[in-house]
């Protein structure tokens, strides 16, 4: 267990060096977020839908396509002079190369979330003090869903000729059942509502991460084996 | 524990095919321990996809490949450890330093005292004065360099080289030549492929000659290359 944990780490923080030095798919990720946010901030009509209606639609829908476009990189990274059959023939079990893989990705798009989040604050001018807790417990647990099934597919597709434009054809609708479970458990906090409310919600997107990131987990070495 | 007289690499009946082409058909390899094999044939011979079926990096349609007495399958990691791959790519990342690609290298096989052996590893390339640069700065020939001591890093006991002396200068292919036979003891094995026996004839106990994804010679490496390029031509014609 120690020995597995140690390997994981090593790999994603392998990922995040890679990722700090380039700092491309970061950045262009922190960039396609605040881009969406000011789209829907001025192409919104706040005489039609009210903003605290509106606004978990939209970071909702902001964070799930920063997240595939982060996702994107993280096996591109390993094309580049055949890195990745450096990490198949090292002595590490693929359910834990699937884990630092999965492990940095979580980490790096939690990072996107946490630059898009402010600025959803600022361009919807909402107060959300109150259903903090609350939405970042869902921003996690959604986000821990949806990664774990974007990092199996990102393996997938990797060897295909349109792995950018593949990514988000197979991911998508993979990500539709956190999204509305997500978006169902946002709305009652932006309005007030106590988190003993959205419970049931949440619950559910814990059971989706644990299915799976135990099919991912199962599935991988299927994926990555020629 | 591996008997004394069990093959490090046993290899039976693989095939492979790359949609209609068939690139390898039923190939039988067997290598013991202190044994160097020199693998030559014409291009689209199934060299490289034996070296990657050995790996285990792909897997065949049929056959199976053992290494030190375990079965290659991507459910058993430890059967992976023995094998030192240098491939056709460099398996180095572009963002990271030299000594960062060899440090990571180490600490995926837990090698002790990983910083040591990542710098260890550089001076025996002679590549210590590059050890902050990037793969990309370097020159073709020092990125094969950085890609053998790669390779190298845990110490393997199986070593698969698939052209490793493409883009090195004739200083550089001595210095590969002098590590290879220091590498290679009673306990190891090798499998060099290259397309010209010269560049490891001396190291070689073993040549084999693939056509057309079959064993055409697995013979005892004799003493003379210049009759021995004539056999590889007459069976590289077919």
């Amino acid at each position: 267990m120690g020995e597995a944990i140690r390997l994981i780490l090593v790999i994603a923080g392998k990922d995040l060096r890679l990722e700090l030095r380039s700092r491309t798919s970061l950045l262009s990720a922190a960039v396609f977020a605040a881009l969406v946010l000011l789209v829907f901030n001025f192409a919104r009509d706040p005489t039609a839908v009210s903003t605290i209606d509106l606004a978990p639609s939209v970071l909702w829908v902001t964070v799930a396509f920063a997240s595939v476009l982060a996702m994107n990189r993280a096996f591109t990274v390993e094309r580049e002079h055949g890195a990745f059959d450096g990490l198949l023939l090292a002595p590490v079990p693929r359910e834990v190369l699937y884990l630092g893989k999965y492990v940095a990705n979580l980490a790096f798009v939690l990072v996107v979330e946490a630059i898009a989040l402010p600025l959803f604050v600022l361009f919807f001018n909402l107060d959300l003090r109150h259903a903090l807790p609350g939405l970042l417990l869902t921003m996690l647990l959604a986000t821990m869903g949806f990664v774990a099934v974007g990092t199996i597919f990102s393996a997938m597709v990797v060897k295909t000729r349109f792995a950018e434009l593949m990514l988000p054809v197979l991911l998508l609708p993979f990500m539709v059942p956190p999204l509305i479970l997500a978006v169902k458990t946002t709305v009652p906090l932006f309005n007030g509502r106590p988190l003993s409310e959205v419970m049931d919600g949440l619950r559910f997107l814990a059971v989706y991460d644990v299915v799976f990131i135990t099919l991912a987990v199962l599935l991988f070495s299927a994926v990555v084996d020629e | 524990m591996l008997p004394a007289d069990a093959p490090l690499v046993e290899a039976r009946g693989l095939t492979r095919s790359y949609g209609p082409v068939r690139a390898l058909r039923g190939v039988d390899l067997t290598l013991h321990a202190g044994e160097v094999l020199l693998v030559l044939g014409p291009n689209g011979a199934g060299k490289s996809t034996l070296l990657r079926s050995l790996a285990g990096l792909l897997r065949p349609e049929a056959g199976t490949v053992r290494i030190a007495g375990r079965m290659l399958s991507g459910d058993d990691p430890d059967a992976r450890r023995p094998i030192g791959l240098l491939s056709h790519q460099s398996l180095l990342y572009d963002e990271l330093t030299l000594f960062e690609n060899l440090l990571f290298a180490a600490r995926l096989y837990a090698v002790p005292d990983p910083r040591v052996r990542a710098e260890a590893a550089l001076a025996a390339q002679g590549l210590q004065d590059r050890r902050d640069d990037r793969p990309r700065m370097l020159s073709r020939g020092m990125q094969q360099r950085a890609a053998i001591a790669r390779a190298l890093m845990h110490d393997p006991t199986v070593l698969l080289l698939d052209e490793p002396f493409t883009g090195l200068d004739a200083v550089a292919g001595d210095r590969l030549r002098t590590l290879l036979r220091d590498h290679q003891r009673g306990d190891r094995a090798m499998v060099i492929v290259t397309h010209h026996a010269s560049e490891a004839w001396e190291l070689a106990t073993r040549v084999g000659i693939l056509v057309g994804g079959r064993w055409a010679l697995d013979a005892p490496r004799p003493d003379n290359l210049s009759a021995f390029d004539r056999t590889y031509q007459e069976l590289a014609r077919g």
